[in-house]
């Protein structure tokens, strides 16, 4: 990372956990509450103009980091600077501002998108809430951004139900794009779709954010999507990032075992290089008994004594800014 | 690795399903046909709405009104389509097993797992009650769950997502299928456990000597599992044949584009060679093929008729007029 332009994001030590809900059994026996640890420290910060890709499988808290920085959670401890500014110190308008520099684009769109408005009532909406336009300049700007995304102009008038899932998808887009954010999450933004609408959407997601010199937060499970997209790539695993590196360094050279594991277990689409032997053991522990040491220590080949009780620092791997959290010394195969 | 050219176990002719909503008649599949060889995996990939799923349940008549199935699927020399309800049972979770996307709908909540791979081993097999509980814990064991005994009394609830779809495999394979119908069993999972479970699937039918037909909409998935492979579009078949040719070289137009599709390691933060527009809708059919207006091969043609699917070299058939071009094009 150059050290003279500031990141633009950057996260500091974020934990985040949520009290488990408890059925009236527990309640009436007088269980205490068990609490899931969603986030435990994480940190990292992004460049102005860059994609950094968030990988993981489900529990690894990739979406809840998200949420947490657009403040749809409210962190226990930890640390966000937004071009220099605290975030979670942010109040009133000046939250408001931060809200709409940083936007997020959900899975569903059509979970997002409110079903009884219209693409132009929810568009005008966003734009207006923010003061971004008045009178007939919102309808020019509506026009203007269902063009970004390559919808025709009479979709401004029809309502969510009524579009393809790629099309709602470009809507969703749309409505972020609304307010002139700097930066956008995605949060599994494609995953619903199929492959041949996906590219349509990457495509789009790739040429925006060179129109609008967009940051991007890409968090996905689909590693080939993620590979794509990214300048750099962390891997997530319980609620910690275990390995965080330029894409072609993470993909190519992995030092977690966890990172060689979800490379080799993605399916390839080469039916020549196909393995019988599983790419990991066992399953995802649960988030609320994370094991003590390395939390991958039961599921990893190269467990050794010193993984069980230490749980091992995200340290320096040779290349510039490549780290990784594991007592091995040497790359896994 | 077997070639169906000369013994299928399953043969599945013209197959047609259409269901009358308000809409008019929609039809899902229009004239299928397919065959599976003993051991042999066979892979239906086809994007959401393709009939992959449909085809897959009218093989074991699961296709209930207003749906309407036509066409013969031949089983071991008979038609399933006409055989009478006891009969089918016999074949249905006996010979040919299904499993499904999400376990957790398949499997009845309020029996224990044992109960449910019990009450199989009963229907399909001759084994006493002590005989199905030592064989219900091989099965666990085979399946991969630890602690198989005393897991078997648990209710489908206390298992994780991974255990839940081995669970459901377990139950399949109580009554020795010699097919396994697969729809998406993996779609659901972490990369990790679809991983194992594919795996799984494919040390099954080797052991077993099980034939799979697995439904998905992953081409990974299809390269790293399945021996040949269908690729549907708008209810047909529009390629069919052994994986790695057909990965290597591509004969139809759509999975051409379906390759380019996904994202390369060599052509990173490029624009990916994505298909414009979206398949039509069911009830507003092309008169000709049904890619060609999606089709960057498209030549006059291709609007006139539904091109048939046709061998365009040895055991590779397309329904591509163009396919020699889209062959020379290389995926």
């Amino acid at each position: 990372m150059d050290a003279i332009t500031p990141p633009l994001i950057d996260v500091r030590d974020l934990v985040m956990t949520f009290p488990r809900q408890r059925g009236l059994v527990d309640r009436l026996a007088g269980h205490p509450v068990q609490i899931v640890r969603a986030l435990n420290g994480i940190s990292f910060s992004v460049k102005r103009g860059e994609t950094l890709g968030i990988v993981g499988e489900s529990g690894c808290g990739k979406s809840t980091l998200a949420r947490c920085l657009v403040r749809l959670h409210e962190p226990k401890s930890g640390r966000i600077d937004f071009a220099g500014t605290e975030v979670l110190k942010l109040q009133g308008a000046e939250r408001r501002a931060y809200n709409r520099r940083v936007q997020m684009v959900f899975q569903d769109p059509y979970s997002s998108l409110n079903p009884r408005m219209t693409v132009r009532q929810a568009l005008s909406e966003a734009i207006s809430f923010h003061d971004l336009r008045q009178g007939d300049a919102i309808g020019q700007r509506i026009a203007e951004l269902l063009d970004l995304v390559r919808l025709p102009g009479d979709a401004a008038d029809r309502y969510p139900h009524e579009f393809s899932g790629g099309q709602r998808q470009r809507i969703g887009i749309a409505r972020a794009l609304a307010v002139e954010p700097e930066c956008l999450i995605a949060d599994e933004l494609v995953s619903a779709l199929d492959v041949s609408v996906q590219a349509q959407i990457v495509n789009l997601l790739l040429e925006l954010q060179a129109r609008l010199h967009l940051t991007v937060l890409f968090i996905a499970h689909d590693l080939r999507l993620v590979r794509h997209i990214s300048h750099r790539v962390a891997v997530m695993y319980l609620g910690a990032i275990v390995e965080l590196a330029e894409t072609e360094i993470l993909f190519t050279r992995p030092a977690h075992p966890y990172t060689a594991a979800l490379l080799k277990a993605a399916p390839e689409l080469d039916p020549a290089r196909r393995s019988i032997v599983d790419a990991v053991r066992g399953e995802l522990p649960s988030p609320l008994a994370i094991p003590p040491g390395c939390p991958f220590h039961p599921r990893c080949p190269y467990v050794m004594a010193r993984c069980r009780v230490e749980p091992p620092l995200l340290t320096p791997r040779g290349e510039p800014g490549h780290i990784a959290a594991c007592h091995l010394e040497t790359r896994p195969s | 690795m077997t070639s169906t050219a000369r013994d299928p176990l399953l043969s599945v002719e013209d197959l047609r399903v259409s269901f009358g909503t308000a809409h008019g008649q929609l039809i899902a599949v229009d004239g299928v046909d397919f065959e599976v060889g003993p051991g042999e995996v066979l892979g239906i990939a086809g994007e959401s709405g393709s009939g992959k799923s449909v085809t897959l349940r009218s093989i074991l008549r699961l296709v209930r009104p207003p749906g309407h199935v036509s066409g013969k699927v031949i089983w071991r020399g008979r038609d399933l389509m006409t055989l009478s309800e006891p009969e089918l049972r016999r074949v249905r979770g006996g010979e040919i097993a299904v499993i499904f996307q999400e376990p957790m709908t398949a499997l009845n909540p309020v029996l224990t797992v044992g109960t449910q791979i019990r009450e199989n081993l009963k229907e399909h097999t001759t084994l006493d009650a002590a005989g199905r509980q030592a064989r219900a814990v091989e099965l666990m064991d085979q399946v991969g769950i630890p602690a198989g005994k005393t897991r078997l009394e648990d209710y489908p609830h206390q298992f994780s997502g991974g255990m839940r779809q081995r669970a459901m495999i377990a139950i399949a394979l109580a009554s020795n299928p010699s097919l396994l119908l697969a729809d998406e069993p993996t779609t659901a999972l972490d990369v990790t456990i679809q991983d194992q479970i594919l795996k799984l699937i494919l040390r099954l039918r080797q052991e077993l000597n099980m034939s799979v037909i697995l439904v998905t909409h992953d081409l990974g998935v299809i390269a790293q599992t399945c021996d040949r492979l269908a690729v549907m579009y708008a209810g047909r078949v529009v390629e069919t044949g052994r994986v790695a040719a057909l990965f290597r070289q591509p004969r139809h137009a759509y999975t051409l584009g379906l390759l380019n599709s996904v994202p390369r390691a060599d052509l990173v933060r490029q624009p990916l060679a994505s298909i414009p527009g979206q398949p039509p809708s069911p009830t507003t059919m092309p008169p000709g093929c049904p890619f060609a207006p999606r089709c960057r091969f498209k030549v006059g043609p291709c609007d006139d008729a539904v091109p048939p699917l046709v061998e365009v070299a040895p055991d590779h058939r397309s329904a591509c007029i163009r396919h020699q071009d889209v062959a020379g094009a290389g995926a």
